[in-house]
């Protein structure tokens, strides 16, 4: 305990990352609600987010410009997400993963 | 050089935040409950980014992801009508297994690398931000790089969210 209590925000951060990102692994394994799947893909970004912004301490302003583009990304995938789920709604009435076998050999 | 007792202790308390919003939103099955845990996270990650020093990025976290996104969630979760439908979508059987032994693993990856000694951080950076927040301000800081070292794949990105843009439209529309 005495160890962590005196371990830098950097590192500890960057635990923190690792955990976020293994909830949403866990998420996106566990669940079947598509909706819910891409809220663990979001929070799997912000995990990653976390870290440039934790490694931006040691590597400078750049960490911080790359964290712009991950949520642009996470924009885009968002908006083509949901409206990949609005349109298989509308074919089959529901937004679980079981439905979505259309690909699956 | 270390942080002040007072940022460490934010840090856990936020930190515990973060994380009790990620596993909050894995477990409830209302997906609203779920979005308003993320919500949460995102909040407390936006306070970490603070206490790292990343005051412009904390802010666009509230403003694009806790605001824009994460509304963009919401209004297709009520355009749905999902807000109702309680039943339970946990995979059953291996699949949660399969979960926790994802999270197990990662758990042990974090306590070997992060409990061992030695895994020391140059904090070159810090000063290097700090002097050029002093220069322009908290967005310059940011706004130079970004359209000076960065202007290809700002560029690129641009064409990135019209592609994203046309695509979502093509996809959500019902008679194409």
């Amino acid at each position: 305990m005495q160890m962590i209590g005196g371990m830098d925000l950097t590192t500890m951060s960057l635990a923190l990352s690792a955990i976020l990102f293994s909830i949403g692994v866990v998420g996106v394994i566990v669940r079947r609600n598509a909706i819910i799947l891409f809220l663990c893909i979001e929070l799997m970004l912000n995990a990653v987010n976390l870290a440039f912004v934790a490694f931006s301490r040691t590597a400078g302003v750049d960490g911080q410009i790359f964290v712009f583009f991950v949520m642009t990304v996470a924009a885009a995938e968002a908006a083509v997400g949901l409206a990949l789920v609005i349109a298989i709604f509308r074919h089959v009435e529901s937004v679980d993963m079981k439905n979505f076998n259309l690909l699956r050999w | 050089m270390t942080d002040f007792p007072l940022t460490q202790l934010l840090w856990w308390v936020f930190a515990s935040m973060a994380v009790g919003g990620g596993l909050g939103m894995v477990t409830r099955r209302n997906p609203v409950a779920s979005l308003l845990f993320l919500v949460l996270t995102f909040f407390s990650l936006a306070a970490i980014y603070v206490l790292l020093g990343a005051h412009f990025i904390a802010a666009i976290q509230i403003i694009v992801y806790a605001g824009a996104i994460m509304v963009l969630f919401l209004f297709v979760i009520m355009l749905l009508n999902l807000g109702h439908d309680y039943q339970s979508d946990l995979r059953g059987g291996v699949w949660i297994v399969v979960g926790f032994v994802a999270a197990g693993t990662v758990g042990w990856f974090i306590w070997q690398s992060f409990g061992a000694p030695g895994a020391v951080l140059q904090r070159g950076g810090e000063q290097q931000i700090a002097a050029s927040v002093e220069q322009m301000n908290a967005v310059g800081a940011i706004a130079y790089p970004l359209f000076r070292d960065y202007i290809v794949p700002f560029e690129l990105v641009g064409i990135l969210l019209l592609v994203a843009i046309i695509g979502a439209v093509l996809l959500a529309k019902r008679r194409v």
